[in-house]
């Protein structure tokens, strides 16, 4: 697949608010995810891995964070000359600055960097994906197709469906009917996000779609729907690998959750598809004497004294002795103290957890995640109940 | 600061024959997910140095594989960085370097050329986290011609192999390879610091000398002649110049204390980033007092040993006193004791394997037993 085929452009703007506390200072995509990942290291590394080498990271919500961590791209071997990672944050032009209004208007707002590069094609992704997927093999169904747009989908269950954008297409893969978010679903195969379009009428549709006052410059709600009223070759490309929106707190602990076990229903250790990462340069993890490890993740520079049941957990992170950890997602450098026991729990990075503090109860569940927010210190003895967010 | 650094890569090869077969001794593993080349140049970057030249010998493809440009130890650089100095030679000279001083003749073009106004020079089978400032700042003022790094180190009468140094108030009075009694040494630890420029004459004059050996022929016969300074470095310190202290060394990391001087807070040891999982434990596995590197599956149990990346212990299997390199594959019901497993060994069901501690069973890459 030659790069200038088709470049990427990955939304990572979101603000998240439905991860609470753990996107009140940085953007969802940089949320640590599986121990020694971010979110967004899964949607870099299957560009890398497809052969996609020019990749727009499109920021707006807290990017500080973000901006540092993907730095010149280096990890994910997007350092390069004439392509690689580029940030894309909103900008100030001779007419007035603006924000990013939207999807598509983030998109509309770059125009120019896509032009530079002069692709056939435009992917679009979004930051906040847990998947592996190679996107070489979805360029080459809509080149096949002579799609102007081809939208990845998913079959998902009934319930689930009207949080995502529902269509339905014929044998050939057409697309007939698409909604977003229908409260009374007509099919249960969703959208992805995940969209290919031709350059050409990208443009076309972002040109258009910006001079509707109206329009919510949005592409599940505003611009998909104008092509298929207009009768554009809108295909959908069906993926059936693991996949997870991890937008909520609940999901976002079932994706760690997927990652444990014998084989796992997400294995992030594939030889030829790796999942790259920008690495701390830790030593490897210590399990003292007494500790205790059961179905679990841990990565380097963590120190085990203590329990560990069906949890991951992230580099640097420290469980002193007799603090029990169960089914929880403990982030980047959190210090558990001696006698804490935390059951279905989410604890943010450099938490600082006292002595005999308790967070979250055995017998809760993961709508009820006890989440602890970046930074925050718990003094000896405190108690944060199932359910609660407690953050700076 | 400005200093050069010079790294031996090869130098002590033949007193670890099995880890050196197919590799040199500065790439030779160790601590779950290094080299022992990672230690020295992490040392050199983390005190300011930014060019250095390794010297290479033979077997050194490893090396050039794990080092790479330098990238990983913030050592690509458009100036300086990450230099290879491989083995220099005429059509007509057979022999490649065999001591310290020939490698530095080889390379003085090299040295020449720098502009740097120190030299810092380190062997690679010495595993410590070292600030190299110090020993700058230290030799300047005691306005030293040379400065050695040394550590002090329980002899026993007549142990082989240690520069054994006697100081007098900052200075070395004497260097000798022999000891005749038990007790505290001061050891050479074969890193050292001196002027660009002092080098460069003392190169002349060991070429117009016809001089062989750099500790014979000029630290131990010129203590009274040159300013030859002793520097103590007090952090945790490994020679790696046996397949027993090897091992011995290893499971070193098992205690804290060591392991918080190796991997010091705030001078990180840098390595090549392979980009592997987080270790998983599966439900059942057991792991205790060990040091675990990413990309292992655990299934059995693991008690007083160190685990390198992508290590797969099947169910059942027990490992004790071991140290498994990458990618070794124990499967179910295997049992160890005081194994060493190279890189790629693959232990099929049901055996048992044990060495003991002075002497640890070895067994060389890419064996399937």
């Amino acid at each position: 697949m030659a790069k200038t085929k088709c470049i990427a452009m990955l939304l990572a703007g979101g603000q998240g608010s439905r991860l609470y506390a753990l996107t009140s200072k940085i953007a969802k995509p940089a949320v640590t995810f599986g121990a020694k990942y971010r979110i967004i290291d899964f949607t870099l590394s299957n560009c890398v891995n497809s052969g996609i080498h020019t990749v727009g990271v499109l920021t707006q919500y807290q990017p500080l964070i973000l901006n540092e961590y993907i730095g010149s791209g280096e990890p994910w071997d997007l350092d390069r000359s004439n392509s690689g990672v580029h940030m894309l944050p909103p900008y100030q032009a001779k007419n007035g600055a603006d924000w990013y209004s939207g999807t598509a208007n983030a998109i509309y707002q770059n125009m120019n960097f896509i032009s530079k590069y002069d692709p056939e094609n435009v992917l679009i992704l979004s930051g906040d994906h847990i998947y592996r997927i190679d996107y070489s093999k979805m360029l080459d169904y809509h080149i096949s197709k002579n799609a102007d747009i081809t939208i990845s989908v998913i079959q998902v269950s009934l319930e689930e469906a009207p949080r995502f954008g529902i269509l339905s297409a014929d044998a050939d893969g057409r697309v007939t009917a698409f909604e977003e978010k229908p409260k009374k679903p007509k099919s249960d195969t969703a959208s992805m996000g995940i969209y290919i379009f031709k350059t050409w009428e990208l443009f076309e549709q972002l040109i258009a779609n910006e001079k509707d006052a109206a329009s919510g410059k949005d592409f599940g709600k505003n611009i998909i729907p104008t092509m298929l009223r207009e009768k554009r070759a809108v295909y959908a490309y069906p993926f059936s690998g693991y996949w997870k929106d991890v937008g909520t707190v609940t999901s976002l602990w079932e994706a760690n959750m997927d990652l444990l076990g014998t084989s796992p229903a997400f294995d992030m250790e594939r030889h030829d598809e790796k999942i790259y990462t920008r690495d701390q340069m830790l030593p490897p993890q210590y399990v003292a004497r007494d500790a205790t490890v059961n179905n679990s993740l841990i990565t380097s520079g963590c120190e085990i004294y203590g329990k560990v049941i069906n949890s991951v957990l992230s580099e640097g992170v420290i469980v002193h002795e007799g603090a029990v950890v169960r089914d929880s997602v403990i982030m980047k450098n959190a210090v558990i103290g001696a006698g804490t026991v935390i059951n279905f729990g989410v604890i943010d990075e450099n938490v600082q957890i006292g002595r005999n503090v308790k967070i979250g109860d055995e017998k809760s569940n993961r709508q009820n995640i006890a989440l602890v927010g970046r930074d925050y210190i718990l003094k000896d003895g405190s108690v944060v109940p199932s359910g609660a967010v407690v953050e700076l | 600061m400005k200093a050069l650094g010079i790294v031996f890569s090869c130098l002590h090869e033949r007193n670890v024959p099995e880890l050196t077969a197919h590799r040199s001794l500065a790439s030779v593993p160790f601590g779950g997910r290094y080299r022992l080349i990672d230690f020295v140049l992490s040392s050199m970057v983390n005190s300011g140095i930014d060019k250095v030249g390794i010297i290479t010998k033979q077997n050194y493809q490893s090396l050039m594989d794990h080092v790479g440009s330098g990238r990983f130890y913030n050592l690509a650089r458009k100036n300086g960085g990450l230099i290879i100095l491989p083995p220099y030679g005429g059509g007509d000279s057979g022999v490649l370097f065999s001591n310290r001083l020939e490698a530095l003749l080889g390379i003085l073009s090299f040295i020449r050329r720098s502009s740097e106004e120190y030299v810092v020079m380190s062997d690679c089978d010495n595993v410590c986290n070292i600030n190299y400032e110090d020993v700058v700042n230290f030799h300047n003022e005691n306005r030293a011609d040379i400065t050695l790094v040394y550590r002090e180190k329980l002899l026993k009468k007549y142990d082989k192999g240690n520069d054994v140094l006697t100081i007098d108030s900052g200075r070395v009075t004497r260097f000798t390879d022999t000891n005749n009694e038990d007790g505290a040494r001061n050891v050479y630890g074969n890193m050292t610091v001196m002027k660009r420029v002092f080098l460069l004459s003392l190169l002349e004059a060991a070429s117009a000398n016809g001089y062989r050996s750099f500790s014979r022929d000029i630290l131990a016969r010129q203590t009274e002649r040159l300013r030859i300074y002793a520097y103590r470095f007090k952090g945790y310190y490994a020679s790696i110049d046996s397949l027993a202290n090897y091992y011995k060394h290893t499971l070193q990391m098992l205690d804290k204390p060591n392991r918080d001087s190796l991997f010091a807070k705030g001078s990180p040891i840098y390595t090549k980033v392979r980009d592997s999982a987080p270790t998983r434990y599966i439900a059942g596995a057991s792991a205790a007092n060990s040091f675990i590197a990413d990309g292992c599956v655990i299934e059995g149990e693991v008690s007083n040993s160190v685990l390198f990346r992508g290590v797969h212990v099947a169910r059942g299997a027990v490992i004790r006193d071991s140290i498994l390199m990458q990618d070794t594959v124990i499967s179910q019901g295997v049992k160890i004791s005081a194994v060493i497993t190279d890189k790629n060994v693959v232990i099929r069901d049901g055996r048992t394997l044990a060495g003991c501690e002075g002497l640890p069973y070895y067994i060389p890459k890419n064996t399937v037993l």
